[in-house]
């Protein structure tokens, strides 16, 4: 056991679990709105935009999140006419790129999470708004929403966590993210298993604390107040 | 299509050869994931703290940290601790290890976090009467296991190993860092060389989405088969 490297490189990874960091909590704000929006149109009877969004979320959920990091950021550069838009600006950054396919992976599983949590709301609910007059509208955004955000909790977590490793894929584009830096120390060290040991232990600690927090909003969220 | 045309001009057989690896490595990880969720689940399950504090170690931490991360672990100090094992027993040389095993074993060891994590979800929601049942018909642990536990188990376990299959079949698409030339591995292969990587990577993409496919039918219909009766 090689103490002095696990202290040495500890500074070394919390900075680069800043960027970690960074990369989840941008693809958890954008993918929580796209999966939001594909939730609504599984939900709608039109059966070509319900196969839309079905379709994406079979595809984003049946792939390895590598493969569609490797399509956004080696793949999407290889079209002539993108190099000439504005969207080459962010698609020629390995940070954006990453951030895109991460938030379309976790926005495929954010919709069919919140799409069953919609699909449990009791229909009486709904059907007690309606006869209170209460608009569509408005049943939907403040009955049906905040329903359907308690019931999604425990699922969303997981969600979290899940997209928290994911995060590790950055560093196969380039980026030093914690996992980045981790094999970088490795490789120059061949030390694998101390770097393990912190850099795993900084996940850990991540998991822990992204835990407690769902923890928390479950309990104060829960139906039995 | 030309680019995909089997023998020597094409990636067609190439890419089938990576395909034939993807699920071998997968079919292989699976099993030592049952493996090792074989020793789990009951350290789990256990009365003694010890034992459910090494299987709860086990499963926090594998499920905790980036599957990548582990696999760099396996990647880059499998050999060192086979050697340093060989060396308690006088042997000096250097030891490689074929990548398949490495591979395998670090996928194994994640897809095991989940699979312990399934079964003993399962077992606990069978009901305690059957335990006390096969008790009271003095019927030896044993066949109380293989006959009526496990029955019930795996029909309660397979919609969630199906998912766990599917994560480990997903997961494989990792160990490419390695070199283990499955389906990742050979695109990035053949993308370099043509300079097409668009191509070969939504290739790779509607390979795993048509093995994930399949698999899913199979699952299904294994299930149907243990639903019988319910």
């Amino acid at each position: 056991m090689d103490f002095d490297l696990m202290i040495t490189s500890f500074p070394k990874l919390l900075g680069a679990t800043v960027v970690t960091l960074k990369l989840l909590s941008a693809s958890l704000f954008f993918g929580l709105f796209l999966g939001l929006f594909f939730a609504i149109l599984r939900l709608n009877k039109n059966i070509f935009i319900n196969k839309f969004a079905y379709g994406y979320s079979y595809i984003f959920r049946g792939t390895p999140l590598l493969v569609q990091i490797f399509i956004i950021y080696f793949g999407l550069g290889q079209i002539e006419y993108l190099r000439t838009t504005f969207l080459w600006v962010i698609l020629k950054e390995p940070y954006w790129c990453a951030i895109i396919a991460f938030t379309l992976n976790t926005g495929a599983y954010t919709s069919e999470i919140l799409r069953s949590a919609f699909q449990t709301i009791k229909p009486g609910i709904i059907e007690a708004g309606k006869s209170l007059g209460i608009s569509n509208k408005i049943i939907f955004y403040k009955i049906q929403i905040p329903i359907a955000i308690r019931q999604s909790l425990p699922a969303y977590g997981n969600e979290i966590i899940l997209m928290m490793k994911g995060t590790s894929l950055a560093s196969t584009v380039t980026l030093m993210d914690l996992t980045g830096v981790a094999k970088y120390i490795i490789s120059t060290t061949f030390k694998p298993i101390e770097v393990f040991i912190v850099a795993g232990g900084i996940y850990l600690f991540m998991t822990f604390i992204i835990h407690n927090i769902i923890k928390y909003l479950e309990k104060r969220y829960s139906f039995q107040q | 299509m030309e680019l995909l045309a089997f023998g020597k001009t094409g990636w067609g057989d190439e890419l089938f050869y990576a395909t034939l690896m993807t699920i071998a490595v997968s079919v292989t990880a699976m099993f030592i994931g049952f493996f090792f969720a074989l020793i789990f689940t009951p350290l789990k399950l256990s009365k003694y703290k010890t034992f459910n504090l090494v299987g709860n170690f086990y499963t926090t931490v594998i499920r905790g940290v980036p599957e990548l991360l582990v696999i760099y672990l396996f990647f880059f100090g499998g050999s060192g601790a086979i050697m340093y094992v060989a060396s308690i027993f006088g042997y000096y040389e250097y030891i490689e290890i074929n990548a398949f095993i490495t591979g395998s074993m670090a996928i194994g060891i994640i897809s095991g976090a989940y699979s312990t994590e399934v079964f003993r979800g399962a077992i606990q929601s069978i009901d305690k009467g059957q335990f006390e049942a096969a008790k009271v018909l003095g019927i030896n642990k044993f066949v109380q296991f293989y006959k009526i536990i496990l029955p019930q188990m795996l029909r309660l376990a397979i919609p969630n190993l199906s998912n766990v299959w599917q994560i480990t079949l997903k997961d494989t698409s990792l160990i490419s860092v390695t070199g283990l030339v499955e389906i990742m591995r050979q695109s990035y292969i053949a993308a370099g060389s043509t300079r097409d990587p668009l191509f070969f990577y939504s290739f790779a993409a509607v390979l795993y989405l048509l093995l994930t496919y399949v698999s899913m039918k199979l699952i299904n219909k294994l299930e149907a088969r243990y639903s019988r009766g319910y």
